[in-house]
């Protein structure tokens, strides 16, 4: 995940930080009633079960994945009791969002070829399939947020299995394929090339 | 004597003009009354214009609004809209501040709550509120925008509320975020956090550090009191400028990182595909932007002089104009701004306007210190394509009727 441009903002973040630091020493020089000590000492030490019970999030590089695996065959079942009520028997969408796409493969939801293909079918949604740029993603979110009565109650396998299901319909896993803490970060997903960070920065140019 | 006859010569006709406001040849027109506000008619036609009231109740604990004033939000299944055409100024009420949320208004006791400040710190820690509110505090006034606030689905018949009420302003009071990072010894390779809601959804984003150090702070106080439930109570991320879904609500948690963790609400939602194919993600700043709040749908007005008044606001700093066309965009005139132009701040404008009874439509266009020109929708258009949700900030404007009724300019935001 660290490439060049990660590098550089690292750098002018060590630069904001060291003038801040200059700041605050600059202050104390100068100005007694400015004084802004280094630290309070205000606060508690976080007791590392507490870390342990909170830091619930997975990265792209699959920082986070707990032990546990699952195959789609596996998630089937996990899907049709826990999520299907909202999102559809396939995935298809219902009082939630759709998460299986009706897209040709590898063809994202937006850009010029798309809303010609579109242009007949006005009902195309987002989904995990044709929009969604990480796997570890939808674990993450599954493992926060689902199901919405009682989120984080699924085990890890079942998670993972979900989670398999999820992209096995979406055509990207096969069925039998294993989702693990090892393999769910390798999956390559079909909108992963699109996504860009913002150009915006204001003047005259509209982006 | 003598004073008065000096009070007299001093108010001249300049000096009477210096304070000129706009007369409002204006009249309201929309629904039926409320209950409370048909009672306060009847009240005020049972007894003569000033005559005394009678004796009132005596003083207690909370103020409450006039019967004949009850402005209300306007909800759906996940937000809730300000009313911008009924409010003056730049500060929101705290109790008309918009609200969105993904997991319901989280209920959060006050003695259990802990903030964990966790990942590429030297001592991880946990913070109560009454060690937040110990440390130095900072206020700051500043707008907060939901970046999915704009809804045209009632056509002509959309008002300012229902269009854009996904934005609020106040005054936010907290400890700096930089203040809390010296505490548990952020790292220097931190260029990340993570923020994290105790809400049903557990609402995550991750925040590139030297984009909000500056500015950013956790927030406990709103206009002057506790935050409300709704706005995260007890302490939330405040993000000047940032779109309102990044000011993390109800925090629980922050973790450094070098690197962003990819959440839902930043890959799946949040992000913006563009015309030419690609996806635009880490979209924080809110683009400039403005609105005439009066006149607006549903109202009527009549010829004669009228004080057109809005808002325009910036995520990128301060609002350098705004510039109101009353002929359909032929030309434009700069209107007169309300001071003091806070950076990243609902601004008030007004423009005096004589309406001479013919047809025409309305617009206002913010410019920024950027120089940034808030943009027509088909040059929007142009660069985000037709499926983009998110960040539109379109010059938008009412047509006037001959019969004075004012619809919103649908038109010139469709297709």
């Amino acid at each position: 995940m660290r490439n060049g441009p990660q590098r550089h903002r690292d750098t002018e973040v060590t630069k904001i930080w060291r003038s801040l630091c200059l700041c605050v020493s600059v202050a104390c020089g100068i100005a007694a009633a400015a004084q802004t000590p280094e630290r309070f000492g205000i606060g508690q030490p976080a007791p590392p079960e507490l870390i342990a019970a909170l830091d619930i999030d997975v990265r792209p590089d699959g920082t986070g994945l707990p032990p546990g695996r699952g195959t789609a065959r596996e998630g089937a079942q996990v899907y049709a009791r826990h999520c299907a009520a909202c999102h559809g028997a396939k995935g298809e969408g219902g009082s939630a969002d759709s998460l299986v796409g009706p897209e040709p493969k590898g063809m994202a939801p937006f850009g010029p070829a798309y809303e010609q293909w579109r242009s007949g079918r006005p009902d195309v949604s987002f989904t995990i399939g044709n929009y969604w740029p990480y796997a570890t993603t939808i674990f993450d979110y599954v493992r926060r947020a689902m199901p919405p009565p009682a989120p984080e109650s699924l085990t890890a396998d079942e998670t993972y299995s979900v989670v398999a299901w999820l992209l096995a319909q979406n055509g990207i896993i096969g069925e039998d394929t294993v989702m693990s803490a090892e393999t769910l970060p390798k999956v390559v997903m079909p909108a992963r090339s699109r996504f860009v960070r913002d150009d915006r920065k204001g003047g005259r140019t509209i982006r | 004597m003598r004073e008065r006859k000096k009070r007299q010569d001093g108010l001249t006709r300049r000096a009477l003009l210096k304070g000129t406001v706009g007369a409002a040849a204006v009249t309201l027109h929309g629904g039926a009354p409320s209950p409370q506000a048909s009672a306060a008619q009847d009240a005020r036609a049972q007894s003569p214009p000033g005559a005394p009231s009678r004796q009132g109740r005596p003083p207690n604990e909370l103020g409450t609004r006039s019967p004949a004033e009850q402005p209300k939000r306007l909800p759906s299944p996940t937000s809730s809209r300000t009313p911008l055409q009924d409010l003056h100024g730049t500060i929101t009420p705290s109790d008309l501040h918009f609200e969105r949320h993904h997991g319901g208004v989280a209920v959060i006791d006050r003695q259990s709550y802990r903030l964990l400040v966790h990942g590429m710190v030297d001592r991880p820690m946990t913070f109560t509120l009454d060690d937040l509110k110990r440390f130095p505090a900072a206020s700051r006034i500043c707008f907060l925008e939901c970046s999915g606030n704009f809804v045209r689905t009632n056509g002509e018949k959309t008002t300012p509320q229902a269009l854009c009420g996904l934005t609020s302003q106040s005054e936010w009071t907290g400890v700096r975020l930089t203040t809390i990072l010296r505490e548990v010894g952020a790292r220097p390779q931190a260029s990340w956090f993570l923020a994290e809601g105790q809400d049903a959804a557990q609402m995550t984003r991750s925040i590139p550090l030297k984009d909000v150090l500056e500015e950013a702070m956790i927030a406990y106080a709103q206009n002057g009191e506790a935050l409300r439930p709704e706005q995260g109570y007890p302490a939330r991320l405040l993000l000047p400028g940032f779109e309102g879904n990044s000011n993390v609500k109800w925090l629980r948690r922050l973790e450094l990182a070098d690197q962003p963790f990819m959440t839902r609400e930043e890959t799946s939602r949040y992000t913006e595909p563009l015309a030419e194919g690609s996806a635009r993600q880490f979209s924080l700043v809110m683009d400039a932007r403005s609105i005439i709040t009066w006149p607006s749908y549903p109202q009527t007005v009549r010829p004669g002089w009228l004080e057109i008044r809005g808002l325009a606001w910036s995520g990128r700093g301060r609002i350098q104009r705004v510039e109101i066309s009353t002929d359909r965009g032929g030309t434009w005139k700069a209107a007169e701004l309300q001071g003091p132009v806070l950076p990243k701040a609902h601004t008030r404008f007004r423009l005096l306007w004589r309406w001479d009874g013919m047809p025409t439509e309305i617009l206002s266009r913010a410019i920024d210190e950027t120089g940034y020109v808030q943009p027509e929708w088909p040059a929007l258009q142009a660069v985000r394509g037709r499926r983009t949700r998110y960040h539109l900030n379109p010059i938008t404007g009412w047509m006037v009727g001959a019969d004075g009724r004012v619809l919103f300019g649908i038109g010139r935001v469709s297709a």
